[in-house]
């Protein structure tokens, strides 16, 4: 009976992370101010939240990523899915992974791709405390480590070039990798995003921790990130700002296709 | 003259003949729209005439639009985004500018002008008979004259002066500057060296790299060095990357324990054509170049598993200081960076 209650109350969750959302809050974060008892879902950090979380996590991710959250190894035989370890990866992965729809995967292949979220931000809080507390692991970015106002894009520029631009692209528009993967597109990724992603390296992508990268100068390199998002593109279209690949191509195709339908033209008999 | 005068048979009234039979082997004459209606021939020299002025207005915009558009001035564009408006108006009024002069060109003369077929007799492109003969004589003649086959020492030192006179071109190449030496050999890293971080130059402790973390680093003198010299040359040899994985994770190395629990150190330039290189894979641990797609495996000695890399990626073997910093324990053992000529195998 004790379970019932708590999936109605994780329910009301759901419709009060779902309204915030709407309202155009960028995070669900539960207050008590505004939201009458009974709370949805329990305080930032409360046994009440990690026990929420708990749930989601075996209802969602146990199958793969096991009971406690130890990992399956892939196995025919058994019907091993194959996830990883979760112990010690951190609220941040946990965030990253799930607000960017990676996970839950929906198919296992070379790489799981960006795909609109499944869980609530109030729901994906309550999967990242539980997992925060099977060991220790990255943590997300404060409020203010994330405040882009008075960063220097200029070194953003200079860090995002030397570290970032061979798998992402000079532009951030991503590129590829081997065996079907690749570094995705920077375009959707909020700042959060892209913090957390840099502390826990998702997929192939390296850890670039806070002793690497300092949290100031991950400040610095995301509002160069968010200046790119923003920049005019200078040059007219920008074929999806991959450089000489789509430009040639578009050369080779609309540009000669044009030329020819010229010569065509000059060439036509006239009636 | 003289080549009308070889043409077989070739008379005023035979000219006007064969003219006439291919005139009458044209299919028959269509006169277009606007030779038969002057409405449609009005129409056409009015479209010319639009396409030329349209060329001219184009003109006068591509100068209102250079002094009136500010350059750094963003307009948004359907299907284009957010794009320069300068550069968007300069563009497409020069080049409206320049393709309405042609196409109206083209239109004019196809429309309007003179349409006419025009007959013209060609004839063989070869010399008469009488002129070949002549000219082997000629030859023969002026060869025998010369003496070119009677005096063999005449002949095999002009051919041998001929044959040797190029040579100056060859060794002038020789001048384009000196040899690389040591150049291509040494880097800033030596024994002791510290490990910074690029671009942010701080040393690094081992504890700052966490497995499957990677840094771009160089030589702790390289700012001072690229500052002195006022290239990049130093920054283009001294690039590495570290990385980290479990120490049990490394199959094998280029030295005896050359990481430091488990933080790899390789030079950051391709062995290929030296493309900087650092898209690491982390669960793989290969390094993939962006420019050929050259793929090193760096938990096995750098070794080439993919590409058109012809050698591994050399390995920088590494320790701490004692303040706890990452240092070179030693410079690279072998030349970074790709292939030339004095390498050698080593």
């Amino acid at each position: 009976m004790k379970k019932r209650s708590r999936r109605r109350s994780f329910g009301a969750g759901i419709l009060m992370g779902g309204a915030l959302l709407l309202a155009g809050s960028g995070y669900a974060v539960v207050n008590a101010e505004t939201t009458p008892s009974p709370e949805p879902i329990a305080a930032e950090g409360s046994v009440e939240q990690i026990q929420v979380g708990r749930q989601l996590f075996l209802e969602g991710c146990s199958s793969c990523h096991g009971l406690e959250g130890q990992g399956i190894e892939a196995d025919n035989a058994t019907g091993g899915n194959g996830g990883p370890s979760l112990i010690g990866v951190g609220e941040a992965a946990v965030d990253f992974q799930v607000s960017t729809g990676r996970m839950p995967l929906a198919v296992p292949e070379a790489q799981a791709a960006r795909k609109p979220p499944t869980y609530s931000q109030a729901e994906i809080d309550a999967m990242a405390a539980y997992i925060a507390t099977l060991g220790p692991g990255p943590a997300n970015p404060t409020e203010e480590e994330l405040d882009l106002e008075d960063a220097n894009i200029a070194e953003g520029g200079e860090i995002f070039r030397t570290n970032c631009t061979q798998c992402h692209n000079f532009a951030g528009s991503g590129g590829a990798l081997t065996n079907g993967q690749y570094a995705p597109s920077l375009m959707d990724a909020t700042p959060e995003q892209i913090w957390q992603a840099l502390v826990t390296g998702p997929q192939q992508m390296p850890v670039f921790s806070n002793e690497t990268i300092t949290p100031e100068e991950k400040k610095n390199l995301i509002a160069y990130i968010e200046s790119l998002k923003v920049e005019p593109n200078n040059g007219g279209l920008a074929l999806g700002r991959l450089g000489p690949v789509t430009e040639g191509l578009f050369l080779w195709t609309a540009g000669l296709l044009s030329l020819i339908a010229v010569a065509i033209w000059i060439g036509a008999k006239v009636r | 003259m003289s080549t009308h005068d070889n043409l077989p048979a070739t008379t005023a009234g035979d000219e006007a003949a064969a003219i006439e039979a291919a005139a009458a082997a044209l299919p028959a004459h269509k006169p277009r729209r606007t030779d038969v209606d002057p409405k449609a021939a009005r129409r056409a020299e009015r479209q010319v005439s639009l396409m030329f002025l349209g060329s001219a207005v184009m003109t006068v915009l591509f100068v209102v639009a250079f002094v009136a558009i500010p350059v750094d001035e963003s307009v948004y564009i359907w299907g284009f985004g957010t794009v320069n408006a300068s550069n968007i108006a300069l563009g497409v009024t020069f080049g409206l500018a320049i393709f309405l002069i042609g196409a109206g060109a083209i239109h004019w003369s196809k429309k309007l002008m003179n349409e006419k077929e025009e007959i013209q007799l060609r004839h063989s492109l070869a010399s008469t008979d009488e002129d070949r003969e002549a000219a082997v004589e000629a030859f023969d003649d002026y060869s025998a004259d010369s003496g070119f086959a009677q005096r063999p020492i005449i002949r095999r030192s002009l051919l041998t002066a001929m044959a040797l006179f190029p040579i100056p071109l060859i060794v002038m190449l020789r001048d384009l500057g000196p040899l690389p030496e040591e150049i291509l050999r040494e880097t800033l890293w030596k024994p002791g060296s510290r490990i910074i971080t690029d671009p942010t130059g701080r040393p690094v402790r081992p504890s700052d790299l966490a497995i499957g973390g990677l840094i771009s680093a160089m030589p702790a003198d390289l700012p001072l060095v690229q500052e002195e010299e006022g290239n990049l040359n130093a920054r283009a040899k001294a690039a590495i990357i570290l990385v980290r994985m479990e120490p049990q994770e490394i199959v094998s190395q280029q030295g005896d324990n050359w990481d430091y629990g488990g933080i790899l150190a390789f030079s950051k330039i391709c062995t290929h054509v030296g493309c900087p290189i650092a898209l690491y894979e982390q669960r793989t641990h290969h390094l993939l170049c962006p420019c050929h797609q050259s793929t090193f495996d760096l938990a096995d000695s750098g070794n080439v598993v993919f590409g058109p890399a012809a050698r591994r990626l050399p390995q920088l073997p590494i320790t701490i200081d004692p303040e706890g910093f990452l240092v070179a324990t030693d410079g690279f053992a072998e030349p970074v960076g790709p292939s030339f000529w004095e390498r050698g195998d080593a």
